[in-house]
C-alpha cells in the first residue's frame, strides 16, 4: 500500500515459518497487514472490534485478535494463520475433522475458529463438550448454531490422540 | 432409479478450500491500481442536507476523488423497484419510494450515504471523509409505526399525504359469519420486532472497468448476481454481455444480501467507470448496522373465533408493518406474514388487512424467515390463549385443528409472495407433531417431571410449536450440465451460494444421473459469465428450483450418454449400464467406453453433427413452478428460568422437519441448527435499540448480542419425508425452517415456566429486563 507519510516502522515478523520484512505505518492493523500487505487473505475480518473472533491468529502459539492489534506489535514474534495449519492436499487433523463433521457452512468465521481450536487442544487435549463450548465462546458463527463445530472439535481431539 | 447419492451424508466438496483459507471472498479481490472507497454517512435520522463542502477532503494527500449527489449529474437516480405489488389483488395501495446512490436533499435514516471518498487506501479515505463539512437541518424523527399514521405526523416522504406506504387486504370465506357462530372470541394485540441478519461477512463491492475491452467486472456480496448484472447494465448504458457480476464465496447471506441496488452497489461500478480505475468498498460492522437492511416491526390486532370444543372457525389479523425509509422490496414480507398466520391449521374463514408504514430507519427487507415467523407467532400465541380460555390442553387443541393428511392439496384461496395461489401441496402434519411430542417426552414431562421440578421450586417450562414454511417459489432457475473430455462434469447455474452447500448437494443431484463421483462434479454458482438466466438464492428455493433444473438437465445428459454409447458400442440402450464414469454392456463388461471418450466423440473435429442434435454431452434446462411446495415442522423445547435474574437455560431442544426428499442430511441438519440459533437470538438475545432520535444505540457486537456456543442447546433433529408432488426430486425447501417457530416456542415456554406468575407473552423479543417487567405487572 502507498503511504503518504514518512512515519514508517521497519517490521520484521515470522508468519507461517516465513520471515517478512516490511515498512508499515504504526496505525496499520495486523489484520490489514496480513490480508492486504501479504495477501494472506485466509484470516477474515467480521467486526473490527474484537468480539466475533473471525480474525484470530496465533501469536507465539496463543490466539490473538488481529483486528485489535497493530502490525508493529508483532515485531520479532511468530505468527501462525490458517494458511499455516495445512494445505488442501495435506489438511491438519483439525481441518479434516471440520470437513468430516460439517463444522462449517459459509466458512467466513472458520479460520478464526481453527486457530483458536488448534491452540485450545494443545492445552486441553481431552475436553468435555462443555469445555469445548466454553473455548468457542469467543468466536461467533451465524451459520452453524455451533453444534457441528463442537462435534468437529471432539473428533479432532480423538484424531490427535491417536497420532 | 435407485438413489445412490441423494439422501446420503456426503462431505462437502467446497470444504478443503474454505478450511485452508484459499476460498475467495469479495474483500480478498486485489487488483492492480485498485482504489478504496469510504462513505460519509448522516448521523441524523431525518434532516435536510443544507450544505456540503468536500473541498478539504479533495485536497487531502492520497485522495483521488470525492463525489456527492450533485457531482453525479444525470447519472444520479434511485434504484429500481424490486418487487411490484401483486396484480391480482383488488384495492391495493402502493407508493413506491426507493433508495438513492447519495443523498441529494433529504436524509431519511441515520447512516444514509451523503458523500463518497476514493483514495489510495481505506485509512486515507476515512481520514478524508472526516474533513467533509456537512450542515444539516434536523427534522422531527418518525420511529413508531402507530404514531407515524396519525394525522399530524411529520412525513418521511414529503410528496405523499401520509406515511402510508402500502395497504392490502386478503380474505378467505367469511370471518363475520364465523365470528357470530363462535362460542368464544379472543382478541389480542401482538407486538413483534425482529433484528439484523448480522452475517459474519459484511457487504462489499469491487468494480473494474476495462476501457479498452469495454467490459465491466463486479465482485459483489450479493445473493442475486444476475438481476444485479441486468440492472447495472441498464443503469450504466451497457449491454448485459459487457457486464460480469461475480458473487464468489459469500460469508452468509440470510436475506439482506438479496436486497438489490443498495446505494453502494449503484455507486461503486459507476465510480470505477468514471475514474477508469478499479474501486473497492468493504462495509465495516458499524456501517452494517446502519446501512444493511433489517427486518423490523409489526403490530397486530388479532381475533380468533372458536367453538367450545376448540375448533377454530375463523381468524382476523389486521396489522401494521414497518418498512423503514423506503420500500423497494414491495409487499413480500407482510404477504408472507398473512400466508403463515393460519399456520398449518384448517381455518376456513380468514380476513387480514395490513398497512405498510414509512419510518426513519434503515430499509426493511427479508431476513431469514421473511415475515413467516411473525405469522406463526400470531397463530401460535392465539392458540395458546384459546387453550387457556377453553381449558383444553394446548397440544390437544392444535391436534384438533391441524390439516389432515387426506386434505392435500389444500387451497387457501389467498395469494402468496410470488403472486401464486397459496396451495399447500402435501404433508403429514399429525405425524410430524407426534414425532416431536414423542422425542421430547411431552406426556411424561407434563405428568411426572414438571410437577416434581415445580415442587423443588424450579421454573421449568415446556413448549411445542408446529409451523408451515412456504418454499421453492418461482419464477424459475436454470442449469447447464456438461460432460468434459476429462470425464468430469461441469455444471453452471445462475443462483449464488452463501454456505448452504450447493457445491455438494447439487453435485449429488447431477452425479446421481450422470453416473460419476460427487467429487468429479464441478458446480459453478454466482457468476453471470457462466450462466445468464435466473433470479437468486432466497426464500428457501435453491435446492427445489435450481436443484430441479439440475435434475432435468442431468437427466437429459444421461439420455444423450446412452444414445451415443448405444451407437458406439452397437448395442441397444437397455443392455447398457452407467457407473463410475463408464458405460458398459451389462453382459459383456469388458466392452465399455468412458464418459470422457464419449464427450470427445460427441464433439468431432471432422464429420457432421446430425441435424436436430447438439454437439457434446451437454444440456440446459429450466424449472419454473407455478407455486412452491410447503414444508412443515414441529419444534419443542424445555426451558428453565431463574426468576431472580430472568436468565434462561434451554435444557432440551427437539426439531422434526418435513421438507420432503432430503438431499444431504448433514447439510440439512446444519441449516436447521443455524436457523434455530437465529430464532433463539430473535427471541431472547438480539434487540435493536433505537432512541427517539433514530439513533441505533447498540450498533456493535458488544451490545447487539449474537448467540454463542455456550447459549446454544444441543438440537435433536428428526425427519419425516412427505414427498412433494410438485417436482421430480420430491423436495421442499428448508433454509429458513429453523428460525420460523422459535419466537412462538419461546413465548410458550416462558409462560409455562413462570406458571406461578401468570405472565402472558404477546411480544417479541424478550429479555431478562422485559420478563421482569411482565412478571411484575
Amino acid at each position: 500500500m502507498e503511504s503518504t507519510t514518512q512515519n514508517l516502522f521497519e517490521l520484521a515478523v515470522t508468519i507461517n515459518g516465513t520471515r517478512y520484512e516490511r515498512k508499515v505505518e504504526p496505525r496499520m492493523l495486523l489484520s490489514d497487514f496480513l490480508r492486504h500487505e501479504l495477501d494472506l487473505t485466509g484470516t477474515h475480518v467480521g467486526c473490527e472490534h474484537g468480539v466475533c473472533g473471525a480474525c484470530s491468529v496465533l501469536m507465539d502459539g496463543r490466539p490473538v485478535r488481529s483486528c485489535l492489534m497493530f502490525a508493529v506489535q508483532v515485531n520479532g514474534h511468530e505468527i501462525v494463520t490458517v494458511e499455516g495449519l495445512g494445505t488442501i492436499d495435506n489438511l491438519h487433523p483439525v481441518q479434516k475433522s471440520f470437513q468430516e463433521a460439517h463444522g462449517l457452512q459459509c466458512g467466513f468465521c472458520t479460520p478464526g475458529i481453527l486457530t483458536t481450536v488448534v491452540a485450545f487442544l494443545e492445552t486441553n487435549p481431552n475436553p468435555s463438550d462443555e469445555e469445548i463450548r466454553e473455548a468457542l465462546s469467543g468466536n461467533l458463527c451465524r451459520c452453524t448454531g455451533y453444534q457441528h463445530i463442537v462435534d468437529a472439535v471432539r473428533l479432532a481431539a480423538e484424531k490427535m490422540k491417536e497420532k | 432409479m435407485e438413489k445412490k447419492l441423494i439422501g446420503k451424508r456426503i462431505m462437502r466438496n467446497e470444504d478443503p478450500r474454505l478450511l485452508t483459507g484459499q476460498a475467495q471472498f469479495v474483500d480478498d479481490v486485489n487488483l492492480p491500481g485498485m482504489l478504496h472507497a469510504a462513505f460519509l454517512r448522516s448521523e441524523y435520522a431525518h434532516a435536510r442536507l443544507v450544505r456540503l463542502d468536500v473541498s478539504k477532503a479533495r485536497q487531502h494527500p492520497g485522495v483521488v476523488a470525492v463525489f456527492t449527489a450533485e457531482d453525479m449529474g444525470k447519472d444520479w437516480f434511485p434504484g429500481p423497484p424490486l418487487v411490484s405489488p401483486p396484480p391480482t389483488v383488488e384495492d391495493v395501495v402502493f407508493h413506491s419510494r426507493r433508495q438513492v446512490p447519495l443523498v441529494k436533499d433529504k436524509i431519511r435514516h441515520a447512516g444514509e450515504a451523503v458523500a463518497v471518498v476514493i483514495a489510495e487506501n481505506r485509512y486515507i479515505a476515512e481520514d478524508a471523509a472526516e474533513l467533509i463539512e456537512a450542515e444539516y437541518e434536523s427534522l422531527p424523527v418518525i420511529m413508531n409505526i402507530e404514531k407515524a399514521l396519525e394525522a399530524d405526523s411529520p412525513l418521511v416522504h414529503d410528496d405523499l399525504d401520509s406515511n402510508l406506504a402500502a395497504q392490502l387486504s386478503q380474505k378467505k370465506g367469511d370471518y363475520e359469519v364465523a365470528r357470530k357462530a363462535a362460542d368464544v372470541v379472543i382478541r389480542r394485540r401482538i407486538l413483534i420486532e425482529r433484528g439484523a441478519a448480522a452475517a459474519m461477512e459484511n457487504r462489499g463491492v469491487v468494480a473494474q472497468w476495462d476501457a479498452k475491452g469495454q467490459a465491466l467486472t463486479v465482485w459483489d456480496t450479493t445473493q442475486a448476481p444476475i438481476p444485479i448484472r441486468n440492472g447495472l447494465a441498464s443503469r450504466l448504458g451497457l449491454s448485459e454481455s459487457q457486464v460480469r457480476v461475480i458473487a464468489p464465496y459469500i460469508g452468509g447471506g440470510f436475506g439482506p444480501k438479496i436486497m438489490m441496488f443498495y446505494p453502494e452497489e449503484m455507486l461503486i461500478p459507476w465510480l470505477a467507470m468514471k475514474l477508469n480505475r478499479p474501486v473497492k468498498w468493504i462495509e465495516d460492522r458499524r456501517e452494517n448496522f446502519y446501512a444493511t437492511t433489517q427486518e423490523r416491526g409489526q403490530v397486530h390486532d388479532v381475533e380468533i373465533a372458536l367453538t367450545r370444543d376448540g375448533k377454530v372457525l375463523g381468524l382476523k389479523d389486521d396489522f401494521l408493518h414497518d418498512t423503514g425509509a423506503y420500500d423497494p422490496y414491495g409487499l413480500t414480507i407482510p404477504i408472507n406474514t398473512q400466508c403463515h398466520a393460519m399456520g398449518g391449521y384448517d381455518i376456513k374463514n380468514f380476513t387480514s388487512e395490513f398497512k405498510v408504514v414509512f419510518t426513519n430507519k434503515i430499509i426493511v427487507t427479508p431476513v431469514r424467515g421473511a415475515g413467516r415467523p411473525q405469522g406463526i407467532f400470531v397463530i401460535e400465541r392465539m392458540m395458546d390463549a384459546a387453550a387457556k380460555e377453553l381449558g383444553i390442553d394446548p397440544v390437544e387443541l392444535r391436534k384438533r385443528n391441524l390439516i389432515q393428511p387426506d386434505a392435500f392439496p389444500y387451497e387457501h384461496g389467498i395469494i402468496d409472495q410470488a403472486f401464486a395461489p397459496l396451495i399447500l401441496d402435501s404433508g403429514n402434519y399429525p405425524a410430524v407433531l407426534q414425532k416431536t411430542l414423542d422425542a421430547i417426552g411431552y406426556e411424561k414431562f407434563i405428568k411426572d417431571e414438571q410437577p416434581r421440578l415445580r415442587k423443588e421450586g424450579k421454573h421449568v417450562g415446556i413448549a411445542v410449536a408446529p409451523f408451515i414454511e412456504t418454499t421453492g417459489i418461482g419464477p424459475y432457475e436454470g442449469a447447464r450440465v456438461t460432460v468434459e473430455a476429462s470425464g468430469k462434469v461441469n455444471v453452471a447455474t445462475g443462483i449464488g451460494t452463501q454456505g448452504q452447500g450447493h457445491f455438494t448437494s447439487f453435485a449429488q443431484i447431477v452425479a446421481e444421473q450422470v453416473g460419476v463421483k460427487v467429487t468429479d462434479v464441478r458446480i459453478v454458482t454466482g457468476d453471470t459469465a457462466e450462466f445468464h438466466w435466473g433470479t437468486g438464492t432466497f426464500a428457501s428455493r435453491g435446492a427445489v428450483v435450481a436443484g430441479s433444473a439440475m435434475h432435468a438437465a442431468s437427466s437429459m445428459v444421461r439420455k444423450k450418454i446412452f444414445t451415443l454409447a448405444s451407437k458406439i458400442l452397437e448395442t441397444p440402450e437397455e443392455e447398457l449400464e452407467l457407473e463410475d464414469g463408464v458405460v458398459r454392456i451389462a453382459d459383456m463388461p469388458q466392452r465399455s467406453i468412458s464418459l470422457g471418450e464419449l464427450a470427445l466423440l460427441a464433439n468431432p473435429l471432422r464429420g457432421a453433427v446430425e441435424p436436430g442434435t447438439e454437439p457434446g454431452l451437454e444440456s440446459t434446462a429450466y424449472y419454473g413452478p407455478r407455486y412452491g411446495p410447503t414444508a412443515f415442522g414441529a419444534h419443542a423445547m424445555i426451558l428453565e428460568i431463574d426468576p431472580d435474574t430472568m436468565m434462561v437455560k434451554i435444557r432440551r431442544y427437539v426439531v422434526t422437519e418435513d421438507c420432503g426428499t432430503v438431499l444431504n442430511p448433514l447439510i440439512l441438519e446444519g441449516q436447521v441448527h443455524g436457523g434455530v440459533s437465529m430464532g433463539i437470538g430473535n427471541s431472547f438475545y438480539e434487540q435493536l435499540h433505537y432512541d427517539e432520535n433514530g439513533q441505533l444505540l447498540n450498533a456493535s457486537f458488544a451490545d447487539y448480542l449474537l448467540v454463542g456456543a455456550t447459549e446454544m442447546p444441543h438440537i435433536e433433529v428428526h425427519h419425516v419425508e412427505t414427498l412433494s408432488p410438485l417436482n421430480e426430486l420430491g423436495a421442499k425447501g428448508a433454509g429458513e425452517a429453523g428460525a420460523i417457530p422459535v419466537p412462538a416456542l419461546f413465548a410458550q415456554a416462558v409462560e409455562n415456566a413462570l406458571h406461578d406468575q401468570s405472565v402472558e407473552v404477546m411480544e417479541m423479543p424478550l429479555s431478562p429486563n422485559r420478563l421482569f417487567e411482565l412478571a411484575k405487572s
